[in-house]
């Protein structure tokens, strides 16, 4: 499993604009670049990535070679209800994987 | 950080003239990265994403810093004026370089319920070049905002 | 932060490398020195401030993980014997390199995590620039962010520590140069388009853009070695410890970033 950090306050109030901020651990390795041995290195990119609230999509986001290494991305959400978040990176090489986050709404 | 203005200009004639004169920093530099054949124009993948739509300038606002120490990470941030509702919201945000291998940076879909339609992520920038969002409306007007970015020659590089 | 003003910085660095005529490096002054944060551009400097958002906190976690795993030998994990890291750790890589009585020489922190690993563990040693030994490193260091670098008050190492200001101050390579050339009396002045930084070590192992990740203090001395056209040294070789211990001496007290992020 690579690395991922989310961050996402805990709680809010109904109503709060909040703030999610996702960063993995990924070479994007663009497929563009030579390797040490002069020949060009395959591309391994995380090509999708997917927010979700309670089964809901709510946040994608397509990803091309031009993404920097370790792909960081912020968006946001209206808190409306206590619920959990997925995040969902697809790439290369089947790169799969999923990583969750509650927040309780007051 | 601003979205497209005429300032760049002088920043950038300034920047080339001390790079022109830094002879050390190109000995220490081992080989200038070759420029790589594109697989599709920027043109054609704008028509791609929009279709025979016209763009027009505003409500997108595009941040980028103006000068770029080192082109494999550059912090950009997208924000289009919407408020998001079930009605009237952004559904989706195109990103499009110039000068890359590859012209598209990155897509985004938004779903009313953001609250803001507010995106940053970090991009690679091969070469000095002007980065352009088009963002598509729920009323299926698209909307764009360009940024050029300066990336400087940086003096010590691995090799 | 430009010291000296005049003829434009690449025609006086050139001057300066042809003629030779660079007499003495002085050292910078406690007062003066400066982080390489201060020159970064608002936008790197904001990638590394925001702990949301700081590329680096992703080997940090991998090194907390690492931290509190059991090691296959059935010894202590890291954690077994130091505990909470947050408290046990706060202030000790400020401190490093230091001497090891054992190994009867100084050690800088990668190699300490390795003693520990082989003494204690019972464990190989992680190879340098390995991500794990980066991963464990990074964790030890992020312990001491904000403290002073405060390098030991200890005899056994100034042998050490004079031979890292020599290699500091000495030419090397086909251009002729010095670190303190650059660092010492050139910073603050661009060689191209980037500003020369003095050169201080204040957040290794840190996220290097040029490297797309983490790397250690040898891996950027290494790349400055071979700017120079000269021989960089090997990793782990007593004079690449010997330098990392002249540049603790000479950047204290400014506080550990770690992981600092740099283009």
């Amino acid at each position: 499993m690579a690395r991922a950090l989310i961050n996402l306050p805990k709680t809010a109030k109904a109503g709060d604009v909040i703030a999610i901020k996702t960063l993995m651990a990924h070479p994007m390795e663009t497929g563009f670049r030579p390797g040490a041995d002069g020949r060009i290195l395959p591309r391994n990119i995380v090509t999708e990535f997917v927010c979700r609230f309670e089964d809901e999509e709510i946040f994608r986001a397509e990803l091309f070679p031009a993404s920097a290494a370790n792909p960081f991305l912020t968006f946001t959400w209206v808190a409306t209800r206590s619920g959990r978040f997925s995040f969902t990176w697809r790439g290369d090489g089947g790169f799969d994987q999923t990583e969750t986050a509650s927040i309780t709404v007051a | 950080m601003s979205t497209r203005s005429g300032r760049s200009a002088m920043d950038r004639r300034r920047v080339l003239a001390g790079a022109a004169g830094a002879t050390l920093a190109v000995a220490l530099r081992p080989a200038i990265a070759a420029t790589l054949p594109r697989t599709e124009t920027t043109e054609a993948a704008i028509r791609r994403f929009l279709g025979d739509n016209p763009i027009r300038p505003g409500r997108v606002t595009l941040d980028l810093p103006p000068l770029v120490e080192n082109g494999n990470t550059v912090p950009l941030a997208v924000s289009v004026e919407s408020p998001m509702t079930a009605e009237d919201h952004v559904r989706r945000i195109g990103v499009f370089n110039e000068k890359n291998p590859q012209p598209n940076v990155m897509t985004v879909h938004l779903r009313p319920g953001a609250g803001r339609a507010q995106v940053s992520t970090r991009i690679r920038l091969a070469d000095t070049q002007r980065i352009t969002a088009i963002a598509e409306m729920s009323d299926g007007t698209y909307w764009s905002a360009s940024a050029d970015a300066i990336v400087t020659l940086a003096a010590c590089l691995e090799g | 932060m430009p010291r000296r003003s005049g003829t434009s910085p690449p025609a006086a660095l050139l001057a300066i490398l042809l003629s030779g005529t660079l007499a003495g490096a002085e050292p910078i002054a406690p007062a003066d020195r400066r982080s390489g944060f201060d020159q970064m551009s608002p936008a790197i400097q904001a990638m590394q401030r925001d702990d949301e958002s700081n590329p680096g906190l992703l080997a940090v976690a991998d090194g907390a993980e690492l931290w509190t795993a059991r090691p296959p030998s059935g010894r202590p994990a890291c954690s077994g014997c130091h505990g909470e890291a947050a408290s046990s750790l706060r202030g000790v890589a400020a401190r490093y390199p230091a001497w090891d009585a054992r190994m009867e020489r100084p050690i800088d922190l990668q190699d300490r995590v390795n003693a520990c690993r082989r003494e204690h563990q019972g464990i190989e040693p992680l190879p340098y620039e390995s991500p794990d030994l980066l991963a464990l490193t990074a964790f030890v260091a992020t312990q001491s962010r904000g403290l002073p670098i405060a390098p030991p008050d200890d005899d056994r190492l100034t042998p050490a520590r004079n031979r890292g200001r020599a290699l500091f101050e000495a030419r090397q390579g086909q251009l002729g140069l010095s670190c303190a050339i650059c660092h010492d009396d050139l910073w603050g002045r661009r060689l191209g388009a980037a500003v020369i930084p003095q050169g201080q070590p204040t957040g290794y192992p840190l996220y290097r853009l040029e490297w797309q990740g983490l790397g250690s203090l040898q891996r950027r001395l290494r790349n400055c070695l071979t700017g120079m056209r000269a021989e960089p040294f090997a990793y782990g070789a007593p004079d690449f410890v010997a330098l990392e211990l002249y540049l603790a001496t000479r950047a204290a007290p400014l506080p550990v970033e770690t992981p600092a992020v740099r283009p």
